[in-house]
């Protein structure tokens, strides 16, 4: 049986391999501390095993993940020169490859998608091939893996420390942005420990009157936008609104379906997350991409567009949970 | 009622700039300590949530495919097949690329579009290059609207597109939390099933009003660029 936990080994290690070339990397002002802090991310995806399984405490694992948010937060990371093709190579290789390029991006989501449905039911000797429950993620990793090797072949490409290489660019490039989104599902889960989301859910019950189903939806929608809005990322929203009042109000009291309640619940997060400037990755940095002189304009743009989704995914969850 | 300070924190953490990961991670040991853990407690937690969120940023293991793919010409050939979209309004354009970005979303493809890789390089030029053709040299103010509607179609789609794929993040995330906090089990199957009425109403409505950027560009700014023209043809006659 494939287990999901020797995927995580696998990214870990290749997080633990990035962090060795960064370190070598004297085109980084700050390669000791990026090193450190993927390094840090991968030795801590595969500490996570233990953790998981409860063989091993946690407490040492949250000073790794503190220690990372204060090497990133305090500007201790940085990025070294990127090693690529110039403009006139890719052209020439694009013209050459034309839509061939296309097959190894195709493959990933192609092999996700026969794990996840068809792999998923296949057995041998009585045991699943992919380990029950995980069959998307190991979809993805698998997926990954095989895009790589049609990859190579495709491309001619003999040393495998060439995407590496690429691969570790774009993750300098990302930085810190890419530990945030599980940063903040740690914060969530928090909140969830300390009852936030009681609180809340006390706050609203209070406020609710009794059996009202679609007062409680729209509590449930227009909450996940307002949380999602202070949090920046529905992540860090859907655990403290879940428990305030999607699983006890909307699943457990009014016997809503979960998978339509939660899916549903989480897109009107997202119509939150086109309105705040708190989801800086999304609506600040393109700002400053595009060179704009109003920071809020992509903002300014979705707003009528989220508010009338935060509309439909209110009704859409009325009609189709219960 | 004390617990909710963490959320405070939150606020004003954003509300100052200060970077997100120290905001989160303040924010997360006062509501821990605030909600009566122990600081080893605080710490498990953050061990705990980082153990249990993994599955968040696996879609790093695909990077290397792109980044190769990427040194190949990858972006090149993507922009030469949008090229031959070339002739389309900007509104019809960006419209296109809503309903790119949503399908590419939808099959797992995250990272093909976004604001670095796609949107500065291609999109929004190629949108302004359409909108000059119509009404000529743009003044500053028209510029602004259509990078910035640029930016909306690339999240609209990618946010309304995304979860239609059983590996994402968000889906991942939702089996994750509700599985081991409730002992039940979900597929992410299911969720990405009922992601499909909200992705078809997103296309719907971000898709008619990128069209109807096409009608407001013209009212707005059309006749600014178009008066010179017909000030001369006037004149001549």
């Amino acid at each position: 049986m494939i287990k999901a936990e020797w995927f995580f080994w696998l990214v870990g290690a290749v997080f633990l391999v990035m962090a060795a070339q960064m370190l070598r990397d004297r085109t980084n002002p700050k390669r000791v501390g990026s090193a450190a802090f993927w390094g840090l991310i991968g030795a801590g995806f595969v500490y996570s095993s233990w953790v998981v399984e409860k063989r091993a405490p946690a407490e040492p694992l949250g000073v790794a993940v503190l220690t990372m948010a204060a090497l990133a937060g305090f500007g201790f990371t940085g990025r070294g020169e990127v090693r690529t093709t110039s403009t006139e190579e890719r052209v020439r290789s694009a013209a050459r490859l034309g839509n061939r390029l296309f097959i190894p991006a195709l493959t990933i989501p192609v092999v996700a998608m026969v794990c996840a449905v068809g792999v998923k039911e296949l057995s041998i000797g009585g045991e699943p091939i992919l380990q029950k429950g995980s069959e998307t993620i190991l979809g993805l990793g698998i997926g990954a893996v095989v895009a790589l090797g049609v990859g190579m072949v495709l491309l001619r490409e003999r040393r495998l420390s060439t995407p590496v290489h690429a691969g570790r660019s774009m993750l300098e490039a990302m930085g810190w942005a890419m530990l945030l989104p599980q940063l903040l599902a740690t914060l969530g889960s928090i909140f969830s420990v300390a009852g936030v989301g009681t609180e809340v859910g006390e706050l609203t019950t209070k406020a609710l009157p009794e059996d009202s189903r679609y007062l409680a939806v729209i509590a449930y929608c227009v909450g996940m936008a307002l949380f999602t809005m202070i949090m920046g990322n529905a992540f860090a929203a859907f655990p403290v609104m879940t428990a305030a009042i999607g699983w006890p109000v909307l699943v457990e009291q009014m016997n809503g379906d979960p998978a339509a309640v939660l899916a549903i619940g989480m897109l009107a997060g997202f119509c939150g997350t086109l309105a705040t400037p708190m989801a800086a990755n999304f609506n600040i940095v393109p700002a400053a991409l595009l060179e704009l002189k109003d920071q809020y304009g992509p903002i300014k743009a979705q707003l009528p567009t989220a508010a009338v989704l935060l509309g439909c995914n209110i009704v859409i969850m009325a009609l189709v949970a219960f | 009622m004390i617990v909710l300070l963490g959320v405070l924190v939150v606020v004003i953490g954003f509300a100052t700039r200060r970077n997100p990961l120290l905001v989160v991670g303040v924010a997360g040991i006062v509501t821990g300590l605030l909600g009566g853990l122990s600081p080893r407690e605080v710490l498990a937690a953050f061990g705990n949530g980082f153990a249990s969120s993994r599955a968040v940023t696996i879609f790093a293991i695909t990077l290397p495919v792109i980044g190769l793919l990427e040194r190949h010409g990858l972006q090149e050939q993507a922009r030469t097949l949008i090229g031959r979209f070339a002739k389309l309004t900007t509104g019809r354009f960006l419209a296109l690329y809503l309903a790119l970005r949503q399908v590419t979303a939808a099959l797992g493809l995250v990272s093909v579009g976004g604001p670095a890789q796609t949107v500065r390089p291609l999109v929004a030029p190629m949108a302004e290059g359409a909108a000059e053709r119509r009404h000529g040299p743009l003044p500053d103010k028209a510029r602004e609207k259509i990078r910035s509607f640029s930016a909306s179609a690339d999240n609209v789609g990618l946010f309304f597109g995304e979860d239609v794929f059983l590996a994402v993040g968000s889906i991942l995330l939702i089996t994750g939390f509700v599985n081991t906090t409730y002992q039940t089990h979900l597929e992410p199957l299911h969720l990405a099933l009922w992601a499909i009425p909200t992705a078809v109403c997103a296309l719907a409505v971000h898709g008619w009003r990128l069209l109807r950027l096409d009608r407001q560009l013209e009212q707005e700014f059309g006749r600014g660029a178009t008066a010179p023209g017909r000030d001369a043809t006037e004149a001549a006659a």
